[in-house]
């Protein structure tokens, strides 16, 4: 029997203080995520219970009880404050999946601090613009990150820390301060910040399709969210070992990757190593990893190498698997169910909500290329792409639009008021952020595009806007063309995804060059590394295409939406605003 | 094979290890199974053995396993340019 039962009756008799149920939480209960994960599961008589199994290159392996979790997160609490972090400061988190990213994390949310992940393949230039925004005053990297924010500290006034977790401690520059918490004293006690379910805890930034990245701001009640979704959707349980491949540098990383196991009690894995099918076959093998939570890149990569890998492992561990990030083809829930005798569950949720809203669930049926049905508690629907009407005819493509007020929803777009207003159809001009989330006569729009079939599972049809999804993550064309015209060679440009058979979309970067430059296989391949080292391998134009000229309105704007629909074959539209040739 | 290998070798380091870190490439330690160049960086690499080499690899080859090292991407190259 799996957690959530019954779909229906669960969705017919909802309450979200079921979460409250599933964690054993008391009234008068300290609500702090950074305790939940830890002092709460030692107090529950788990303290010996391993937390975390950690694997990294070259096969080494470390695991942490919960004990650990909690006195290593002291110890980063304790270090924060003896240092002047605040409640309400933005800490940033920069570094590779390794333990102590864990132990930051909770760490800065007993503190009171505002955590702040990034993803560390991120190049110098993406690392400025997200610190700039959130104002950070302190971030925690590594040797082997630290020499990206020595670059742009000098243009950073807020950044007044910089702290150096693993690596040689003479290396450190003027400045730069030392803490490796596995050394430093153990912090038995530690007073956690006092929270409440408003309470600022996480920014995770996100692509819009103008303007740089925004601070998607969450708070501690998300734990209400997390915890149920987990238990329900990923069905964890006291006996599972539990991977989510996802880095804490997005929000699955996070949301499911640290918050929702953790504040179950649950035993996770990290590998913290690059992609192999073999690698990853061999880990979950020797783990014995029974519940796998991963994203449809990887999921397609394994398919490209095919089942004779498989063969070679046992992997009759695993008993339920699940799938974010982007959508999962039909065809993946087919190959797994054959090759690894089990389907992946695909599951549906952004940065901005937290938390998982439309799911396959243990124990229903699986409609093969489906996102699912919205999780018990949520009202999901679909709006007309004009009027933005609520549609309800089977198989009608809208706006996918939820109501709010689900504990897991972000509060807010870091300094953003009024791009956080305009996710809201319906919603006053003068409306306040709390109002927003909180008023159900509203609807959250988030951008995607989807259907509804008869039996009220969605499916989903692609983006309402130019953000390219990239093996899961979502890449702001806006960000990647401020960073192609800093090349030399570039006059103008236009970044626009392109079809990708294991990463749903790719980069593609059409660009004219300036005076002087001509179109080259070597000048390729100095834009795609230029764009790679200032922003991420993410970012970086898999294909770039060179024209005299590219297509823009009456007023200069640049239409995407024209070069997409060419490259993907589609109808490119009304085209009476293009500028005369 | 051993200039292929030294060639790979010298782009590697310039463009995908910093001076700071402590890495030490030779012509077998892994790359994309350390993490030394991702799976969308793996893109470049290939677009930098293909104007190189005057070669097309088809993406059906150009695997983790295949650019896990220089000695295999090496073998790679080889295979096209015979």
């Amino acid at each position: 029997m799996s957690n959530i039962g019954s779909y229906e009756e669960r969705r017919g008799n909802f309450d979200w203080g079921i979460a409250r149920e599933i964690l054993g939480w008391r009234d008068g209960e300290l609500l702090n995520i950074g305790v939940a994960c830890s002092d709460r599961i030692c107090a529950a008589g788990k303290a010996d219970r391993i937390a975390l199994i950690w694997e990294g290159f070259g096969d080494e392996r470390r695991t942490y009880t919960f004990d650990d979790l909690r006195i290593h997160s002291n110890g980063f609490a304790r270090f924060l404050v003896d240092q002047g972090v605040g409640p309400g400061d933005r800490v940033c988190i920069f570094m590779d999946k390794i333990p102590a990213l864990y132990f930051a994390f909770l760490g800065i949310l007993k503190a009171g601090g505002i955590a702040q992940p990034l993803f560390s393949a991120f190049g110098d230039e993406s690392l400025e613009v997200r610190l700039e925004s959130a104002g950070t005053g302190t971030i925690l990297t590594t040797q082997k990150h630290v020499r990206k924010v020595r670059k742009i500290v000098d243009r950073l006034p807020d950044l007044k820390r910089i702290v150096v977790v693993q690596g040689d401690p003479d290396k450190l520059k003027d400045g730069e301060i030392f803490f490796d918490v596995e050394q430093a004293p153990r912090v038995e006690q530690f007073e956690a910040h006092s929270c409440d379910s408003e309470t600022p805890s996480v920014l995770h930034y996100t692509s819009g399709t103008t303007g740089q990245p925004k601070g998607a701001q969450h708070a501690h009640g998300s734990l209400w969210g997390q915890a149920l979704t987990t238990s329900w959707v990923l069905d964890l349980t006291d006996d599972d070992v539990y991977w989510c491949t996802a880095d804490p540098g997005w929000v699955t990383g996070t949301s499911y990757g640290i918050i929702g196991p953790w504040s179950l009690g649950v035993t996770q894995c990290v590998l913290d190593s690059g992609f192999t099918s073999e690698r990853w076959y061999r880990f979950i093998e020797e783990n014995r990893v029974t519940v796998w939570y991963s994203a449809p890149t990887a999921i397609r990569s394994l398919m490209r190498d095919g089942e004779e890998v498989v063969a070679k492992h046992d992997l009759s561990s695993l008993r339920h698997l699940a799938s974010v990030g982007e959508p999962l083809n039909a065809e993946a829930v087919i190959w797994s169910r054959k090759v690894y005798g089990l389907p992946f569950h695909d599951t549906f949720w952004q940065t901005e909500t937290g938390a998982m809203m439309i799911a396959n669930y243990p124990g229903t049926e699986i409609k093969p290329g489906s996102m699912g049905k919205p999780f018990p508690g949520i009202e999901a629907g679909l709006l007309d792409l004009t009027t933005h009407e609520p549609i309800s005819e089977p198989g009608k493509v809208g706006l996918l639009a939820f109501r709010p007020g689900w504990p897991a929803m972000f509060r807010g777009y870091w300094r953003k008021p009024d791009v956080y207003r305009s996710k809201f159809v319906g919603a006053s001009s003068d409306a306040r952020p709390d109002e927003l989330r909180t008023d159900g006569a509203l609807w959250y729009v988030s951008g995607d595009r989807a259907s509804v079939d008869r039996d009220g599972y969605f499916w989903f049809v692609g983006r309402d806007d130019d953000v390219i999804n990239t093996g899961g993550h979502l890449v702001g064309p806006f960000e990647i063309e401020s960073a192609l015209i800093e090349h030399d060679a570039v006059a103008e440009a236009a970044a626009i995804g392109k079809p990708d058979r294991v990463n749903m979309e790719v980069v593609k970067a059409i660009v004219t060059l300036n005076p002087g430059y001509e179109p080259s296989g070597d000048l390729e391949l100095s834009i795609m590394n230029f764009v790679r080292k200032r922003l991420s391998p993410l970012a970086m134009p898999q294909e770039i295409e060179f024209s005299d000229k590219l297509p823009k309105t009456r007023s200069g704007k640049i239409l995407r939406r024209y070069l997409r629909a060419l490259e993907w074959g589609e109808d490119v539209g009304d085209l009476s605003t293009l500028e005369d040739d | 094979m051993d200039e292929i290998k030294d060639v790979v070798l010298e782009y590697v380091i310039d463009e995908y290890v910093d001076e700071d870190d402590d890495v030490e490439v030779k012509h077998d330690t892994p790359l994309i199974s350390s993490g030394i160049v991702d799976s969308f960086s793996m893109v470049s690499l290939k677009a930098f053995l293909e104007k190189k080499y005057d070669i097309t690899i088809p993406d059906a080859e150009a695997t983790p396993q295949a650019f896990d090292t220089i000695d295999s991407i090496a073998q790679l190259v080889q295979k096209h340019t015979s």
